[in-house]
């Protein structure tokens, strides 16, 4: 294994290829969540948590069950099905086992079920290829769920930081709320856009 | 497409859905969480508006330390003595009173009376206008008027009046407090709902300040706190700002008409006219006069008697 991959997924699925400002997944809790600073980061460490887990689970359900029996065209039904209850077993075990945490990510947890950046992140753990035409391995795969979820955070923390200024900035009663925080992901989004000049894939 | 593809996909989907619904079944039970149904019973008597006036996160969190951690059963103001009662017959214990709140401006520093330090620009929110040197205000203790209570309120109970200063909505305040933890001057107050009159200012400022500053500011003058102004006590100075004590039943008139700013307000005064206010001072004054008469003849027929005893002595 080579360690330089790893390197290279942390750096691309943080920034270039950012999942809310780069591939534009995950909107919803991107602009539902950014209100205040305390509940992006409690999103964003549940959305670490789950994607990391997903990641694990759906290649390792890729790897044994779809390929082996020739069934990748119910990739998304199957991975659909996965997540969610993935997501379910989560939050109970975490109720019972972990009740501190659970009541800091409970109401985040079923949130998550339906967030497109999870399946979007299994599906590419599954159709990325590398230069040389090699697939992620398992930890390729866990690693970029993880690092997924951590530019999800970054995404989300930069805009909950801006959008608690903007609630006292002086715009145009047309512009308060949702259209403003739309332009300035709009605008952030531009930002990291400079990032795809580095070509390191 | 032939049918055995059909079959596969029903049946490999079937499958990893039927073992995670097993799964997941027997997870609940295992990692299943005993809650109170207490907790439940509570939570659905509570009013649901998550004010914080209890001082717990929302609702549930009130709920939940009634019942584990014993909190107190009257603490929450929104839903009055009804819910209070309601939460009394299902932890088995004997409710206390809560006394109804309302909250109130201590201020009458609007647009026409108060002076302006200087002009302010920036964001339109109370809580940064006080960051640029405590405010553009001339009064230290002054209602910035950017209505940051209005917005904090969760029940509509509040709005802005063209002079500048916030109003309560008596009928729909149902005391929880957010607007006084909202105000960065301290300037909402709570009061019971059953009082009608109100000190009406917060300056804690000498006389020369608070004159320079605003024309209807309290000045510190002790006239309202005097026993001869308010004989049952409800009234005490605290440095250079009288304090009304609302424990102690007083319709506190004598303060309300005595004050010579008119920092006193009464609510009730808004349902009378011009006149009907006139004529109730005109009343008080009478009486008041009449009172010191009495009490003057009072005093000369002591002296009188002291003399004829001293006289008698002799």
């Amino acid at each position: 294994m080579d360690f330089s991959h790893l390197v290279v997924i942390a750096v691309s699925s943080i920034f270039i290829n950012n999942f809310v400002l780069g591939r534009f997944l995950g909107i919803c809790p991107f602009v539902g969540v950014s209100k205040k600073l305390d509940s992006a980061v409690g999103m964003g460490m549940a959305v670490i948590f789950v994607m990391t887990l997903a990641s694990i689970v759906t290649y390792t359900i890729q790897k044994f069950i779809l390929d082996p029996y020739d069934i990748q065209y119910l990739q998304t039904i199957a991975f659909i099905l996965v997540i969610a209850s993935l997501v379910q077993f989560i939050e109970m075990f975490m109720k019972k086992n972990m009740p501190s945490l659970y009541s800091a990510l409970g109401i985040f947890l079923p949130l998550i079920t339906t967030n497109c950046a999870v399946l979007g992140v299994a599906i590419l753990n599954i159709d990325s290829t590398w230069a040389d035409g090699t697939k992620y391995n398992f930890i390729e795969s866990a690693w970029n769920g993880f690092t997924g979820g951590v530019g999800f955070t970054v995404a989300l923390v930069l805009m909950a930081g801006i959008r608690e200024r903007l609630e006292l900035a002086d715009i145009p009663e047309s512009m308060k709320g949702l259209p403003i925080a739309f332009v300035t992901s709009a605008l952030i989004a531009m930002a990291f856009l400079g990032f795809s000049g580095m070509s390191i894939m | 497409m032939d049918t055995t593809q059909i079959l596969t996909a029903f049946l490999s989907v079937g499958l990893i859905g039927a073992v995670l619904g097993a799964v997941l079944a027997y997870a609940s039970k295992v990692f299943h969480v005993a809650v109170d149904p207490k907790v439940e019973k509570i939570g659905e008597i509570l009013p649901q508006a998550n004010c914080g006036a209890c001082g717990y996160p929302g609702c549930s969190g009130y709920a939940d330390a009634v019942v584990s951690k014993g909190a107190a059963i009257n603490l929450c103001s929104p839903g009055g003595q009804g819910v209070v009662d309601q939460i009394a017959e299902i932890m088995g214990v004997t409710a206390a009173a809560s006394e109804p709140m309302v909250a109130y401006c201590a201020c009458s520093g609007s647009k026409a009376n108060a002076k302006d330090r200087f002009e302010y620009y920036g964001p339109k929110s109370c809580a940064s206008a006080v960051f640029v040197s405590g405010g553009h205000k001339a009064c230290d203790y002054g209602c910035l008027g950017f209505a940051d209570c209005v917005e904090a309120c969760p029940f509509d109970a509040m709005g802005m009046g063209d002079d500048g200063l916030p109003y309560v909505i008596d009928d729909k305040c149902v005391g929880c407090g957010a607007c006084v933890r909202a105000c960065p001057k301290g300037i909402m107050k709570m009061m019971p709902k059953g009082a009608t009159v109100y000190l009406s200012c917060s300056s804690k400022a000498k006389g020369k300040e608070v004159t320079d500053a605003c024309t209807v500011g309290c000045i510190g003058c002790k006239i309202c706190s005097l026993p001869k102004t308010t004989p049952s006590g409800a009234i005490k100075m605290e440095g250079d700002l009288p304090v009304v004590n609302y424990s102690i039943e007083d319709t506190l008139t004598g303060a309300k008409f005595k004050c010579p700013k008119g920092c006193f307000i009464d609510k009730a005064d808004k349902n009378k006219t011009a006149e009907q206010i006139a004529s109730e001072k005109e009343a008080f004054k009478a009486e008041e006069a009449k009172a010191s008469e009495a009490a003057k003849k009072a005093a000369l027929e002591k002296a009188a008697a002291a003399k004829a005893a001293q006289e008698n002595a002799q």
